[in-house]
């Protein structure tokens, strides 16, 4: 199928390439933009792994299609550290422990970051329930639930 | 950094240091088995049988082979023939045969230059199927009429008179079960039922494979050990085992479903005949659970002897497990001897037999066979302690396992955690919270051997005296920094002055998996000792500076020091100073053990957990869920609370929800996650945890092996927290809304 040439914005920088009509989002930021922090754990919009924002919103980047991206701004975890400085999420993921084999952290953390710009003060459920599309194997979620808590916590303070 | 009330004396042994991996892995910048590319490479995609069952009339790949990018596509006669055994079995699951045995199974892939490229190609692939009569269930498989998998598949351990479906059988015990029955107050049989679940990893299989004409290649994959994927591509391939160099990404996720090779294979035969161009084959999720890992599903007759106070005087167990269209899959081995490896029994009768379906080849997960096992002995012992009125956990208490018991499985217990785990548990706050309406409360223990393994591990010191430690168990859980824990507690300097790296396979002996609990128990262990090693050496060089004997040096706080005042009186010599002078006084200084580790320490543990069963929808609300388990020594206590804690996640997703939903056509109906549905954030509270310590007297620093034993317990626990919240007792998983709903509404017109 013919190549669509796609201009957009990823983590604040300027972007173009080419994509094949069918290619995801998902696709195009790993195997056109080399930014392969993003992950695919299901292709179906079910797992989380996925999770990027498109103009602010979070979605599953497996179902968007990459021309949709055309004029928009992205966001991955590539972009979440600001020059070299952690966001408070990714450090508390770090010290609670909220981590074992790391392939849903990207995802769960670009989802926790969204939740936190609208709602800085979640409650548990309400955490579980925004994260309920992010799946982790490996946790059982109580150390992510913490370090998303203590990470808003810390944002409040730093506000 | 704070250090755990736990911990007995050492520096850094307990404490919760950053793990190293973890700025790669919050960032994205952790290479993952998909994330890695090679100029020129290729894609692959899989053709795969839509039938459970079925001849394979022909293959043609004319059509997608005209297409422009298409360079390869290969099939099983582009395999070598005359494989025997669990060779067979791999080669014969990378790609079916004569027969497509389970939905799913491979039947020809194809290499282009993109992947949809591929994907357009494989549909292009025509198959001529002829289907034939199929079976998925374990009963079903073994009544006269049902269609045989392979002929003559049984081995000799078979009874005669058995459907050829029955390929293995197994029987072993002590005592006298007659008498033991004979001198019980009251004497259960029942059947339990457990369906197949998926390990459920979020990141599917990946590989890119390389291999010349010369039949030399190499491979980036995700996996739980790359010595086995080596040797499996090697035997599958009848390529030699040095000529394949294996490297380990990151792992997403593995719980013994990345302990062998599913797809592997196929990107190393499609390079080699693509002119050795790379190619790159990452699964979809619906290839996944239709193709790899899952668990096998079992049938299970218990029947338990008990006095009134709880003595437990008999039990006897037989099992019928699948594990797919595989000889030797299904855990019937490890199922029986973890069926009673909780309590000291006088007469016990274990008996299974291991049945063929048409269903995926079953791997290993997460203790594999004890989930089943305690599921059935465990929720009888139950059902048994509340028909007396018995409190569970004084009757586990008066029946349990301890040291110098003869194990349910032959061996004696060396010391073991057992009893703490339950006196932890019965003193926990949980089990003292009253319950209200429609809530109910299950305890259940659960065990796990534990591994020792074949281990190979090297350390280095460095110029500036920090230490590098290669080792070739991949971390999946925190083990990397468990490892430098103790290698920097051993060595007496900083954690931060240790790096562990997972290496490939030109760079070690031969490791086994991370698997069987083993990666911080044998690694650590084999790391300790290179450790010594190297200080025996450090010493060593002092003592010739010094000029007195070697073994006036002691080593202590990082530096060698004179032994005492006869010594001599020199100033410590720190390892950055012995490292920075190394060139001079000998080279390099490193240290090295290889051993099959030995030593290894039982698991144990008791989960207590409260639910809440809406008798309107059959939903069950995991209200609070409790771990307590024995770790021998928790080396980083984070990490082994996070193995309790997603030990007892999976346990209770296998409870409440998780199963392999085939149709009557044979056809795997829940192929993506919204279907297969593993537990969400929202699904689970939080999850206590207590980490008992009874240390283990044949590892340095007493590891046991934390990753198992979780996923034991939470099967009954569940259900007998189920059956005393909606007074229905469910003998069969998972335990659904819809047969929890049935369940109490049969009980009503009872």
């Amino acid at each position: 199928m013919k190549k669509v040439h796609v201009t957009t914005t990823v983590n604040g920088d300027p972007v173009e390439f080419l994509a094949d009509p069918r290619e995801t989002l998902l696709d195009c930021l790993r195997n056109h933009l080399d930014l392969t922090g993003t992950k695919e754990g299901c292709g179906t919009g079910d797992c989380g792994a996925c999770s990027v924002t498109l103009d602010g919103t979070l979605v599953c980047s497996c179902l968007v299609l990459g021309v949709e991206a055309e004029g928009k701004k992205v966001e991955t975890i590539e972009g979440m550290a600001s020059e070299g400085e952690l966001h408070p999420l990714q450090r508390q993921f770090i010290e609670h422990a909220a981590l074992q084999c790391g392939f849903c952290t990207p995802g769960i953390l670009v989802a926790a970051k969204s939740l936190l710009e609208q709602n800085p003060d979640p409650s548990e459920s309400e955490i579980r329930f925004w994260l309920a599309g992010n799946l982790c194997r490996c946790t059982g979620y109580d150390k992510i639930v913490r370090a998303v808590q203590d990470a808003a916590a810390e944002m409040r303070g730093a506000a | 950094m704070a250090k755990d009330e736990i911990t007995k004396g050492y520096k850094l042994v307990g404490t919760r240091p950053n793990r190293p991996d973890g700025l790669d892995k919050v960032t994205g910048r952790a290479r993952y088995g998909a994330d890695f590319s090679l100029p020129g490479m290729l894609w692959a995609a899989v053709v795969r049988s839509p039938h459970a069952h079925a001849k394979i009339k022909r293959i043609d790949a004319t059509k997608a082979l005209a297409l422009d990018g298409v360079k390869a596509v290969v099939t099983r006669a582009d395999l070598p023939t005359g494989l025997e055994g669990e060779d067979l079995n791999l080669q014969e699951n990378t790609l079916a045969g004569e027969k497509a045995l389970y939905d799913g199974h491979a039947v020809a892939a194809v290499a282009a230059t993109s992947a949809l490229l591929a994907q357009d190609a494989a549909r292009l692939i025509e198959v001529e199927y002829e289907v034939i009569p199929h079976v998925t269930d374990v009963d079903a498989a073994m009544q006269p009429g049902a269609p045989v998998i392979r002929e003559g598949a049984a081995d000799y351990s078979v009874p005669e008179g058995m459907h050829p479906n029955v390929v293995r059988h197994m029987e072993f015990g002590h005592g006298d079960v007659v008498a033991g029955f004979a001198a019980a107050d009251i004497v259960r049989e029942e059947t339990y039922k457990t369906e197949a679940t998926h390990q459920g990893y979020i990141e599917p299989h990946a590989c890119v494979g390389q291999m010349g004409e010369d039949g030399r290649g190499e491979m980036w994959v995700c996996t739980q050990g790359h010595w086995y994927i080596r040797r499996m591509c090697a035997a599958v391939l009848g390529i030699e085992a040095a000529n394949l160099r294996v490297t380990p990404s990151e792992i997403g996720g593995g719980f013994g479903g990345k302990t062998t090779i599913f797809m592997e294979p196929l990107a190393l035969a499609l390079s080699k005949k693509a002119g050795g161009r790379p190619v790159k084959l990452v699964m979809s999720r619906a290839e996944v659970l239709r193709a790899t890992g899952p668990t096998a599903s079992a049938s299970m007759d218990v029947k338990i002897g008990m006095k009134k106070d709880g003595t437990v005087t008999a039990g006897q167990v037989m099992f019928r497990m699948q594990g797919g269209a595989f000889v030797g899959m299904s855990p019937i081995g490890e199922a029986l001897p973890c069926a009673f490896a909780c309590y000291d029994i006088p007469a016990l009768k274990h008996e299974a037999v291991e049945v063929l379906t048409n269903r995926p080849k079953a791997a290993a997960y997460r203790a594999p066979g004890s989930p089943m096992a305690a599921f059935a002995v465990e929720s009888l012992m139950d059902e048994m302690c509340r028909e007396l009125g018995l409190d569970p956990i004084d009757v586990r208490l008066k029946n349990a396992a301890k040291e110098g018991s003869k194990s349910s499985y032959g061996p004696v217990y060396n010391r073991i955690g057992l009893v703490e785990t339950l006196e932890a548990a019965k003193a926990h706050p949980n089990y003292a919270i009253p319950l209200g309406p429609n809530q109910g409360r299950g305890v259940a223990s659960g065990f796990w051997f534990n591994h020792g393994g074949e281990t190979s591990v090297s350390l280095a010191i460095g110029e500036d005296g920090t230490v590098q430690v290669s080792i070739g168990t991949p971390d999946i859980g925190g083990s990397r920094a468990s490892i430098a824990l103790m290698t920097a507690e051993t060595l007496g300097i900083p954690y931060e002055n240790v790096r562990v790296n997972v290496v490939e396979t030109g760079a070690l002996g031969v490791n086994e998996p991370t698997h069987g609990s083993r990666a911080t128990f044998a690694s650590g262990k084999a790391a300790v000792e290179a450790a010594r090693q190297a200080i025996k050496e450090m010493c060593r060089r002092a003592a010739a500076e010094w000029e007195i004997e070697p073994e006036a040096v002691e080593w202590k706080d990082g530096a060698a020091q004179p032994a005492g005042p006869n010594a001599g009186k020199f100033p410590p010599m720190t390892i950055a100073e012995i490292g920075a002078k190394m060139g001079g006084t000998g080279g390099p200084i490193s240290g090295h053990h290889e051993t099959n580790a030995g030593g290894v320490g039982a698991s144990f543990g008791t989960h207590v957990v409260d639910v809440e069963v809406d008798p309107e929808t059959g939903r069950t609300t995991v209200l609070r869920y409790l771990v307590v388990q024995d770790a021998g020594t928790a080396i980083h206590p984070a990490y082994v609370e996070g193995q309790y804690q997603g030990g007892a996640a999976q346990g209770i997703g296998w409870a409440l929800n998780e199963e392999y939903v085939y149709g009557a056509d044979g056809r795997l109906q829940n192929t993506v996650f919204l279907d297969y549905r593993i537990p969400v954030a929202s699904d689970l509270p939080m999850i206590d945890t207590v980490i008992v310590e009874v240390p283990n007297p044949g590892h340095p620093y007493g590891v046991r092996g934390v990753g198992e034993t979780g996923i034991t317990p939470p099967l009954p626990a569940l259900a007998g927290a189920v059956a005393a919240a909606a007074g229905v007792r469910l003998r069969s998983l998972p335990m659904s809304p819809p047969k929890v709903l049935a369940a109490i509404k049969a009980a009503r017109q009872a």
